[in-house]
């Protein structure tokens, strides 16, 4: 019998030996030999998912760092799903573009192991490894295609930014320890509550670097300018990953740190995020009307998304924080489901993700064209779909905090990016195909994985309650 | 020597390492002085754990050396592959994407 003080850990133990196995596996493989490496993937993270619902409620806690609460459980467990549906996508795509399997399927799954660890730490240290862990997989994966210029440099773009901002964020980690003396983030809360030291530079100096590091990770605007190279430069079954995952997990830990050790100075901290909220809200869909290639669109689009996360955290209220998880899962389905469909498009020589592309897409591949309009009108917040639902609960906790700005800007920003989304839709169904085109094979699995988030998102927007109760019940536990 | 040395050393390294990545064109250097930055974080690490007379910061800085390592393997990889690509390092260059 394993010490139940390993139970917190059991699931990104099981992500983790997935990851080791398929790695060995495609060092023994013979030339030419093809293996089941995505099966072996999907299987790895069934189990992991099938050890979070079962941690779901235990308050399980491994060394005290790590803590399978609900909170950290439900993000988890959007990374997980997050997982799944990209390695449903990927068969196809990684044959079609020539990827490397085993790496492919290895990375992907540290990259959750990595997830999963900024979800549940509880100590910063550990949410600096997961960062890492997550970072370095990802800086990977999206130069993975080596001789692809365009994905090199968003790699590079990435990587390099990446870094910069891991050395401020361990800089604020590296105050924030010389303030309090310990780096678990309950202590720190205690430390900071049991002293009134608001004025202190020295803390806010140590919140200002984290807030820098973690801005850069979500992709806030001023710190954003990697974004848009990096998703367009990564082929796009990993961009639909790491816009979902890699934006789900740092924004568990960035609510974590500042939700509960930081939370004795949100009256300093909540102005800087209301400023950040409003510049990535506004700049994210400005820009975005601009855009000609679809995953550059949607690159914009996701950092807007991320402004209306930052919305939730300002208004830091229960609605707040319910609607901060409702919004992450229902984001990240559809993204999953948008990328996705532009994954399958792309053929052996054209990526096929600029504007153009998509003339007439009803009449050549009418299911493609459905899920990537479901995913469009849910990203556009509008009923009956899961971005409706989400970005209801958002402004409405943004009213009920009385940040009545917020709201403003974020519902007028709401109403603009309306416009470049449905310009895909008219552009699928209202134009004729350019016919130049063959249109691209799109396996059978791949179509059912792809109805399958559609269905989701609809779901979500028409009967969301029971996500709403996770949600509620997941932030019941901490904060 | 107080803790307060160590501190104001590693803010100066901090500063040398984000003026480099800020002003340098040359990819490695700019590199070298995220690893810079970095390692003055290592010090100021090093600098609290002496302060609080705990090991935590130190423990801390040798999971950080670690994680630079990686890093750097991951980085000096990406940066081969974009020289293979462009035959050049020069960050000016880096622009087949803007806006």
């Amino acid at each position: 019998m394993i010490s139940p003080s390993f139970n917190a850990i059991v699931p990104m133990l099981c992500a983790t030996a997935g990851a080791l196995v398929v790695m060995l596996a495609e060092s023994w493989r013979a030339r030419g030999e093809r293996m089941p490496l995505g099966v072996l993937g999907g299987i790895a993270l069934s189990a992991a998912g099938i050890a979070l619902a079962l941690l779901w409620d235990q308050q399980a806690s491994s060394f005290g760092v790590i803590v399978a609460d609900n909170f950290g459980i439900f993000v988890s467990l959007v990374v997980v799903v997050a997982g799944l549906v990209s390695i449903a996508f990927s068969s196809q795509v990684l044959d079609r573009d020539g990827i490397p399997r085993g790496e492919y399927y290895a990375l992907l799954l540290f990259a959750i192991v990595g997830m999963m660890m900024m979800a549940t730490a509880n100590d910063l240290l550990v949410v600096f490894i997961g960062l890492e862990v997550m970072s370095v997989a990802v800086y990977v994966l999206t130069g993975i295609r080596r001789d692809d210029p365009r994905g090199v440099e968003g790699a590079f773009k990435y990587f390099l930014l990446g870094a910069f901002a891991s050395a401020f964020l361990l800089y604020g980690v590296a105050f924030t320890f010389g303030l309090t003396g310990t780096t678990r983030l309950d202590g720190i809360g205690q430390f900071l509550a049991a002293r009134s030291m608001s004025s202190s530079p020295m803390v806010l100096l140590a919140m200002g670097l984290l807030l820098v590091g973690f801005a850069f990770k979500i992709s806030a605007v001023p710190f954003h300018m990697w974004t848009p190279d990096a998703y367009e430069g990564a082929p796009a079954v990993v961009t639909g990953f790491m816009s979902t995952g890699v934006k789900a997990a740092a924004f568990a830990a960035f609510t974590r740190v500042f939700l509960s050790a930081f939370e004795p100075f949100s009256a300093d901290w909540a102005p800087l995020v209301w400023y950040l909220a409003i510049a990535t809200m506004v700049l994210g869909t400005v820009v975005g009307v601009a855009q000609h290639n679809l995953k550059r669109m949607l690159a914009y689009s996701s950092i807007a998304h991320g402004g209306y996360l930052l919305v939730g955290l300002v208004a830091a209220n229960q609605v707040g924080k319910e609607a901060i998880l409702f919004y992450l899962a229902a984001y990240a389905v559809t993204n999953l489901a948008a990328f996705g469909a532009i994954a399958l498009l792309g053929t052996a020589d054209r990526a096929n993700d600029t504007l153009q592309d998509y003339r007439g897409l009803w009449q050549s591949r009418p299911m493609v064209a459905g899920v990537l309009t479901v995913a469009l009108l849910s990203l556009g917040g509008l009923p009956p779909t899961a971005g409706f639902i989400g970005k209801w609960y958002i402004f409405s906790a943004a009213v009920s905090a009385g940040y009545y700005g917020l709201a403003i800007a974020g519902v007028l920003t709401s109403v603009i990016s309306v416009f470049f989304y449905l310009r895909v839709v008219v552009m699928m169904y209202m134009t004729e195909p350019a016919g130049t085109i063959a249109p691209p094979v799109v396996s059978r699995a791949a179509l059912a994985t792809l109805a399958v988030t559609a269905a989701i998102i609809l779901y979500l927007g028409v009967l969301p309650t029971a996500l709403l109760d996770l949600a509620a019940a997941s932030i019941d536990t901490i904060f | 020597m107080t803790s307060t040395h160590y501190l104001v050393l590693s803010a100066a390294l901090f500063m040398i390492g984000v003026f480099g990545v800020v002003t340098r064109r040359n990819i490695v250097i700019i590199f070298m002085s995220i690893e810079l930055m970095l390692n003055a974080v290592n010090i100021n690490l090093i600098a609290f754990s002496l302060q609080w007379g705990n090991s935590l910061g130190q423990v801390f800085t040798i999971f950080v050396i670690a994680v630079a390592a990686a890093e750097a393997a991951v980085g000096l990889g990406i940066i081969l592959a974009l020289y293979r690509n462009k035959e050049t390092i020069n960050i000016d260059e880096m622009n087949v994407m803007k806006w």
